[in-house]
């Protein structure tokens, strides 16, 4: 049987729409699911369901080998049996243990100097010497999220389930913390499923993401592929960044840094060092289509190209651009008629340098 | 030798409710049973009967023409009503509700998250209680305690219908009080009147200090 992660579980609510979500992926040693979406959209539900915490009415949750639920055979197994790291979205740290306590806690299985030593080296994995006799509520944030990652991760699970995990924590802990959990999440070497609405997470943690709405998981593929070729429209909407590129870091002054993709050049904010492979991402409605020969403007972006296709989406068209790599613009129809654009007309789409979000890329 | 009798009584009483208390309040809380408002008003039915109405209903239960009261007399050799053992007995259900209701308000108050954070590290549901719950709820223990105890130290109808009043045996402080004032010894009714008052007072100051956090029991979150 083929390394496998099967869901497909039906929860209704009174009051809101039910979940009815299915989703099979292939798992490797550390492959990283994202199930993403808005708020509501169900992605809690379903990770909780893998762990064990909510019981959907019909369905079935198999991992691997091991079938987890299956409504028809009646089989229900706890999340205690399961053996899965499970760390919710405000974390629920045992106010009561210290941080040390907090590691050790599901480590009653072990003879006690191996619980020592376990606690020992989680304590050095997430960088927390000196904390172990603290209590969660003298943590900051980013300690607090390390702990419980600690906790979690310390049974050695088979399967790691984070619910936001980054949430919780300032903009520039939490910009911090992406590039250490990705590094963390390969090194442990365990498979992972992630909940987050950040589009970025998901670039930067994903293998393999799942985008959900309403319920229903609508694409599941790897993360590039779904921003950069949505199934559908709602993906689309979901997402909402529609050019997902890759490309390198060439040049970085001041945090103003120039990459390359394709050999195109284009400005944007990074801390990135020079030679980083990044994801350029895009959204199509802060692309500005000019005619050639216009004015200097404040972008820092003029990528000549030509258009390549044209598609109506109500009042706005959206307009591909093959600029060395192809470039999604949203613009109104009365500008695609004050242009003259059609399929194979020069033009140049301006971006500002803010608007060109680059993501650290790895593994 | 009245108030002997009243601190075993009052301490017996607050111990095995701390025992028998904490599972009816477990169940009492995490149970998704629909009917389980038909316990909960069962273990609040000592809060609203007047005391001889239950002391009659327990005289009756444990008496000699109860199948109850006929299995203790043959297995222990004398009948329960009138013993301490039936007393004590007594006190338990008259103090039911005293101790369930602050250890099932507490455990309500436990993080639902903490709980299932313990589960999915494998921790059983018997352990995640004496582990995480209990150590969370400790304030609400002491008050469900303290208050048993106290309510114990000041019962005399429930006593007078099942202990009767027998000197070393069954004779508590308050009902010593009524035969006091009976026999018209006002000082020595006044005495013992005073010390109950005493200690009454002072549990439930010890109780409420606790609840305002006053004297903490554990530091907060």
């Amino acid at each position: 049987m083929a390394a496998e992660m099967t869901i497909d579980m039906t929860k209704t609510f009174s009051g809101r729409a039910s979940i009815q979500a299915r989703l099979r992926y292939e798992v490797e040693a550390s492959t990283v699911l994202i199930l993403f979406g808005p708020s509501g959209s169900g992605k809690t539900t379903v990770l909780r369901s893998v762990a064990g915490l909510e019981w959907p009415e019909d369905g079935k949750i198999q991992f691997l080998s091991r079938t987890w639920l299956d409504t028809r055979s009646g089989i229900r197994v706890s999340p205690q049996d399961r053996l899965i790291g499970y760390m919710p979205q405000d974390y629920a740290l045992f106010p009561t243990y210290s941080v040390a306590g907090n590691i050790g806690y599901g480590l009653g299985a072990l003879a006690s100097h191996e619980r020592y030593s376990r606690i020992a080296e989680m304590v050095e994995l997430f960088q927390l010497q000196g904390l172990e006799a603290s209590k969660p509520r003298e943590l900051s944030g980013g300690q607090q999220q390390r702990v419980a990652l600690a906790r979690a991760v310390a049974p050695r699970p088979l399967l790691l389930l984070l619910d936001e995990p980054l949430s919780a924590l300032d903009a520039p802990t939490r910009l911090q913390l992406r590039g250490e959990l990705r590094i963390l999440l390969k090194q442990l070497a365990v498979p992972s499923i992630i909940v987050t609405h950040d589009w970025a997470e998901a670039l930067t943690l994903g293998d393999m993401m799942a985008v959900m709405s309403e319920g229903v998981v609508h694409q599941v593929g790897k993360p590039h592929e779904v921003f950069s070729r949505p199934a559908n429209a709602d993906v689309a909407r979901i997402v909402g960044v529609e050019t997902v590129v890759q490309g390198q870091v060439v040049e970085n002054t001041n945090g103003l840094a120039t990459v390359t993709v394709n050999g195109t050049r284009l400005k944007g904010f990074s801390s990135d060092v020079v030679g980083a492979a990044v994801y350029v991402c895009i959204r199509a409605e802060d692309v500005v289509v000019e005619q050639e020969g216009s004015g200097i403007t404040s972008a820092r972006n003029h990528l000549m190209g030509r258009v390549r296709g044209m598609t109506p989406q109500g009042v706005t068209v959206q307009v591909t651009i093959d600029c060395g790599f192809p470039l999604t613009a949203t613009i109104t129809r009365g500008a695609v008629e004050d242009l003259c654009l059609a399929p194979g007309a020069s033009v140049i789409a301006a971006i500002k340098a803010g608007a060109v979000h680059l993501v650290p890329r790895s593994g | 030798m009245a108030i002997w009798v009243t601190f075993k009584l009052a301490c017996l009483t607050a111990g095995v409710l701390l025992v028998i208390g904490l599972p009816i309040a477990y169940w009492l809380t995490f149970s998704k049973w629909r009917w389980k408002f038909i316990v909960e008003s069962v273990v609040a039915l000592p809060l609203v009967l007047p005391p001889t109405v239950l002391g009659f209903y327990i005289l009756v239960a444990i008496g000699p023409h109860s199948p109850v009261g006929r299995f203790y007399t043959d297995v222990v050799g004398h009948p329960l009503p009138f013993t301490f053992e039936g007393l004590l007995l007594a006190s338990i259900l008259y103090s039911l509700p005293f101790a369930v209701q602050p250890f099932a308000v507490a455990f309500e108050q436990v993080d639902r998250r903490l709980i299932e954070a313990s589960w999915t590290l494998g921790v059983s549901k018997p352990k995640t209680f004496f582990r995480l719950i209990v150590p969370l709820s400790t304030a609400g223990l002491i008050t469900g305690a303290v208050l048993s105890f106290a309510h114990t130290l000041g019962e005399f109808g429930v006593v007078l219908m099942v202990g009767g009043n027998i000197e070393g045996e069954t004779r508590t402080v308050s009902i010593d009080i009524y035969d006091e004032v009976q026999a018209l010894n006002y000082a020595g009714a006044a005495k013992t009147a005073l010390l109950l008052l005493a200690v009454s007072y002072g549990v439930l100051l010890l109780v409420y200090a606790m609840n305002r956090k006053v004297l903490a029991v554990w530091p907060q979150k």
